[in-house]
């Protein structure tokens, strides 16, 4: 019976379409949720920061309020203003969802928790996150307002300029590495936190924490949909269910690209201390606070820091980011040669 | 010298570490929210709020219908008609109060030779419609009636600096 059930899932079609099935709904559920209560910390925290509680009356300490939220998004009419481009605009906030779902296809959540381990995670990543442009830059095109289009070409702009220099933070872990592999990637990190990259890529790993920031359009460089000027940028025109799926797509980003930054920079699924009673915790729970830490540091930074002009952002990105990022490129490729440290794949 | 100090300050970061640094300490401080619904903050007793109309102890309404405060409302919130009533006392038969006009200046409580007119401590009068929240005179009575002990209270703390 078991060996029949095996046989099943392993070489039937339908028993494969179930198995991949189950391991999307695995994904996608626990990532909606986290979501939806990152949405709550945000909201805590940037309440703490500013000495104020945060929703609180919803449910105990406020905890139902995502929930309540959702519903509220999911009631509201969905409404397409009379000279968008209908097609187009039901589109747009699709594209930013789906792309920003199926990046999690090549995350290791443990040792050999991942959905497709191929051997070319980062590029699927890497090209995954540029396809997400294009929801943004379609919605702004759709929606046939200035202030989504003028939104759109900001955040398009950004999202391009930022990818440039992530693109070389890249480079100089898979040069450590030796794979585009993710799992590769942390088990060349196992040993205690000291041995994980941040340590020896520290200038990267800021760089790569800044161009995150920038990626997924948020404080200091939310000027996309900066209140002030834009309404709210490329989603001006967008309401319900519509605007839902760009918030989702827009956290969820947020959260992949947390995730990338523990795996290629915090050791994934490794435990910081690698010795007994840390490492009976088991993995999925590591990489997890992993990506709390730096979402909590996603959102601190929201509290502290005031919005960069353009100009000052775009200086950032190619005049500061891209030399210094490319410098770092060389420096590590030569300590990697001359040191012998040249990783054998 | 000052630029090689300045580009090290840059680059390390010194200036956002601090930054975040204060915002972690802030984010341990002690709330300073006052958690509305459920606790309020204290009022002044000469706090202006929704207006009431006020009676005498034996039941008898206090407005004589002198029409001061209609005179000095410098919103035009107040309408009044006075009549004559059958014991030949000077009373009104319209007092009416636009609170959509109202810009709670206190005036016609100033105004009001009788301490008719006041303007209480209650200022959670939120309606669903603009229909009622024209005020009339016996929305006002019972606003009287319904706030008297706390408006006398408050009438008489703050007398001595009047």
């Amino acid at each position: 019976m078991g060996a029949d059930l095996i046989h099943f899932f392993t070489t039937n079609w339908l028993g494969q379409a179930i198995v991949i099935l189950a391991q999307c709904l695995l994904v996608t559920v626990p990532l909606l949720l986290s979501v939806a209560y990152m949405t709550y910390a945000d909201r805590k925290i940037w309440a703490s920061i500013q000495l104020r509680r945060g929703p609180n009356v919803v449910g105990p300490f406020g905890l139902l309020q995502p929930m309540a939220d959702g519903l509220k998004l999911v009631l509201k009419e969905t409404i397409v203003p009379s000279s968008a481009n209908a097609v187009l605009f039901i589109l747009a906030p699709m594209i930013t969802f789906i792309t920003a779902l199926i990046a999690w296809a090549v995350v290791p959540f443990d040792d050999g928790w991942v959905i497709a381990d191929i051997n070319v995670g980062i590029l699927y990543l890497f090209a995954i996150s540029s396809l997400g442009v294009y929801g943004i830059i379609i919605a702004g095109w759709a929606s046939n307002s200035k202030y989504a289009f003028l939104g759109a070409l900001r955040s398009a702009a950004q999202m391009v300029s930022y990818e440039v220099s992530i693109g070389f933070v890249l480079v100089t872990v898979l040069l450590c590495v030796g794979s585009l592999n993710l799992s590769k990637v942390v088990l060349a990190q196992s040993g205690g936190f000291w041995n994980w990259f941040w340590l020896p890529l520290l200038p990267m790993f800021v760089i790569f924490f800044v161009s995150a920031l920038a990626e997924t359009n948020r404080t200091p460089f939310d000027l996309p949909m900066s209140e002030a000027e834009l309404v709210a940028g490329f989603h001006t025109e967008y309401s319900s269910m519509t605007f839902g799926l760009f918030f989702l797509g827009e956290y969820a980003n947020m959260i992949l690209l947390s995730a990338l930054g523990a795996v290629l920079f915090l050791g994934g699924w490794m435990s910081p201390i690698p010795f007994a009673p840390f490492t009976w915790v088991p993995g999925v729970v590591w990489f997890a606070l992993k990506i709390a830490f730096l979402l909590f540091v996603f959102s601190w930074t929201k509290g502290t820091l005031p919005r960069y002009r353009y100009d000052q952002l775009m200086r950032l990105g190619w005049k500061v980011f891209l030399p210094v990022s490319l410098g770092w490129v060389v420096l590590t490729a030569a300590v990697l040669q001359f040191g012998g440290w040249v990783p054998k794949s | 010298m000052a630029s090689l100090d300045r580009t090290a300050r840059s680059f390390l970061l010194s200036e956002l570490v601090t930054g975040f640094m204060l915002t972690l300490k802030y984010m341990f401080k002690p709330k300073v929210t006052v958690n509305y619904p459920y606790e309020k903050g204290p009022l002044s007793p000469r706090f202006r709020g929704e207006h009431a109309l006020r009676r005498y102890p034996n039941g008898e309404e206090r407005c004589i219908a002198c029409k001061l405060c209609e005179a000095i409302c410098p919103a035009q919130a107040i309408t009044i008609e006075a009549e004559p009533r059958d014991d030949g006392s000077r009373r009104t038969t319209r007092y009416d109060i636009d609170m959509t006009k109202c810009i709670y200046c206190g005036f016609c409580q100033e105004a009001c030779p009788v301490d008719a007119i006041v303007e209480g401590p209650n200022f959670e009068f939120a309606t669903e419609n603009r229909e009622e929240l024209m005020y009339n005179k016996d929305k006002l009575l019972a606003n009287g009636d319904r706030w008297e002990p706390v408006i006398a209270a408050n009438l008489k703390s703050d007398a001595a600096y009047r």
